[in-house]
């Protein structure tokens, strides 16, 4: 048995249940980006752009791209959140599992496994909805993909971390109403920190999802100025997100293991 | 000497002050179904747990097929098969699903599993299910499903926490003969429960425990035989004159227990009590003759009853 031998049963029993669900989060998929761009970036971004804005980019270029990271990173957290619980609790398949050879860091890897094919397809999708609606170049949007699904890695593998310490899912809401959502709003998706009162402005580079979102921004359109970007070079974005992610699922079996073999 | 699966010596399990399974000592021998026996909380799980290498232990030695838990819990994995006290099956998938990704995480080969379904499905007399959604099948038939997927990988050894517990008397029936059928193949198993006629009926050696403690270990009828007489009179009386009626009763037989709403007296002649409690002037209300059980056991050894 190879290392990898344990997380990849578990991505096939994922890869099991999601062919009998897999409707609901594909349509999700195509509509959230549709609805999205279309709102904010058409509809406001006519707004912003006619307006006394000094983007250097079209809002709904500006707005695409930023929501690629927001959404890499709803679908990362959501990954990490439900299904660790109804694994936990709910259902108790992972105790089902781990009286098998699987064990709890099998899990933790498996799933995180799946989320990359999960969030490539998420992120495939919306970067083509994106040049559909004439955001970006096609080739521009897939060179957001592997920075979208380096954000939503990092969300998948913290947001389990803190899902395998709790007890029932009002956490996991409150996770999402005072964590997930401030980030999705402040990060620099919709405006760029600049914007910020200048007190805010050092907690947003403090925060995930601004490394995300400018991540996605400088691997899809090198050669941004100031007006869309920051000046934070690539390696701190790189260096953050990955560590994230090692800090995330180290942590993540360490407590899933004593959750599960008490 | 029959080879021994299972060794424990001073097995015992701790949950911050709380001792669930303290010091304990047995051997599980190749072929027989052992059970562990007592009310709930009697520690019986968290030995299970144990033996399944999902709870470290906290002192003492256990090997499973001679492995350490602790060292090599996955290599005793891939060996046993796991009942759970609770079905824990993914209801959104079907039933054959369901085994099929059990087999996956014992890293069979897809082949290999598709085979082993279909005997499976026969096993549990789920062969026209197959295809069904768990969702749909009913408390019994899960159950079945749980021992099915325990057994996909041919385990040498099946751990079973409380099989039938949640069951009608009918579903019961049926698990204790695939269970038999089972036992009759040749694989050992282990079995929890707090029901007594369960034990008596698949347990070929049992340990009673009690407040993590073992309290006698022997086979069911031996152990009946040691801490019972032969046979039990259960007098029950008219309401309000309990109380006056075991005063008088006092004596009548070798041993007797008084219960809130009824006196067990322990005999080897059941007759011969009958008449000593009427030559008493004692007349209950109804008068119940039966052999003793390992309930009885139980109340002997511990002073109170299996199931409250």
């Amino acid at each position: 048995m190879t290392v990898l031998n344990g997380p990849i049963r578990v991505v096939e029993s994922e890869l099991l249940g999601y062919r009998r669900t897999w409707r609901g989060t594909a349509i999700s998929s195509f509509v959230n980006p549709l609805l999205y761009l279309t709102a904010m970036g058409l509809g406001l971004g006519s707004l912003v752009d006619s307006g006394s804005g000094d983007l250097a980019i079209p809002y709904l270029t500006f707005i695409a791209t930023g929501m690629m990271a927001a959404s890499a990173m709803q679908n990362g957290a959501a990954d990490g959140a439900f299904p660790v619980m109804a694994g936990i609790k709910w259902r108790k398949s992972f105790e089902g599992a781990i009286s098998t050879p699987i064990s709890p860091a099998d899990i933790v890897v498996g799933r995180f496994l799946w989320s990359i094919v999960r969030l490539t397809f998420v992120l495939v999708v919306f970067g083509a909805i994106a040049t559909i609606l004439g955001a970006m170049e096609f080739v521009q949007a897939m060179k957001a993909v592997p920075p979208g699904v380096l954000t939503g890695l990092a969300f998948t593998a913290a947001t389990t971390a803190f899902t395998v310490t709790r007890e029932d899912d009002t956490s996991l809401s409150t996770l999402f109403r005072f964590g997930i959502i401030p980030l999705f709003l402040f990060s620099g998706t919709f405006f760029p920190i600049s914007q910020l009162p200048d007190f805010l402005q050092p907690i947003a580079y403090v925060t995930p999802l601004f490394h995300g979102v400018e991540l996605v921004r400088k691997f899809a359109l090198p050669g941004l100025d100031e007006t869309v970007i920051t000046s934070v070079p690539t390696w701190i974005h790189i260096t953050y997100l990955v560590a994230m992610t090692a800090i995330g699922l180290v942590l993540a079996s360490r407590w899933l293991d004593r959750r599960l073999r008490k | 000497m029959t080879e021994s699966l299972v060794e424990a010596r001073g097995l015992t399990k701790k949950f911050d002050e709380f001792v669930a399974v303290d010091n304990i000592d047995f051997d599980i021998h190749k072929g027989e179904a052992f059970g562990f026996l007592g009310p709930n909380g009697a520690g019986k799980t968290s030995t299970m747990k144990m033996i399944t290498t999902v709870s470290p232990i906290t002192e003492g030695k256990l090997t499973v097929f001679g492995i350490d838990p602790t060292v090599n819990g996955r290599a005793i994995r891939q060996r046993i098969g796991v009942v759970p006290q609770e079905d824990n099956l993914d209801l959104e998938l079907t039933v054959a699903e369901n085994l099929y990704i059990y087999g996956r995480y014992h890293d069979m080969s897809r082949a290999e599993i598709r085979e082993r379904i279909t005997e499976l499905l026969e096993f549990a007399q789920l062969s026209d299910r197959g295809k069904a959604k768990v969702e749909a099948l009913s408390g019994g038939m899960k159950r079945r499903l749980t021992i099915a997927r325990a057994l996909i990988n041919d385990p040498e050894l099946v751990i079973l926490d409380e099989p039938t517990t949640g069951l009608d008397p009918q579903a019961r029936h049926v698990l204790w003969d695939r269970l038999y059928r089972l036992k009759q193949q040749g694989a050992t198993l282990i079995i929890t429960t707090h029901y007594m006629d369960e034990a008596e009926q698949l347990c070929d050696r049992l340990v009673v425990m009690d407040k993590g403690k073992i309290v006698a270990e022997d086979s069911p009828r031996k152990l009946i035989e040691t801490h019972a007489p032969r046979e039990v009179v259960e007098l029950r009386f008219e309401e309000g004159s309990h109380d006056a009626n075991v005063l008088k009763l006092d004596g009548v037989a070798q041993r007797s227990e008084v219960l809130a709403d009824r006196v067990l007296l322990y005999t080897d002649d059941a007759d011969d009590t009958q008449r000593a409690v009427e030559s008493r002037g004692v007349h209950p209300e109804q008068v119940l003759v039966r052999r003793s059980t390992l309930e009885d056991v139980f109340l002997r050894l511990t002073g109170r009853r299996l199931i409250d």
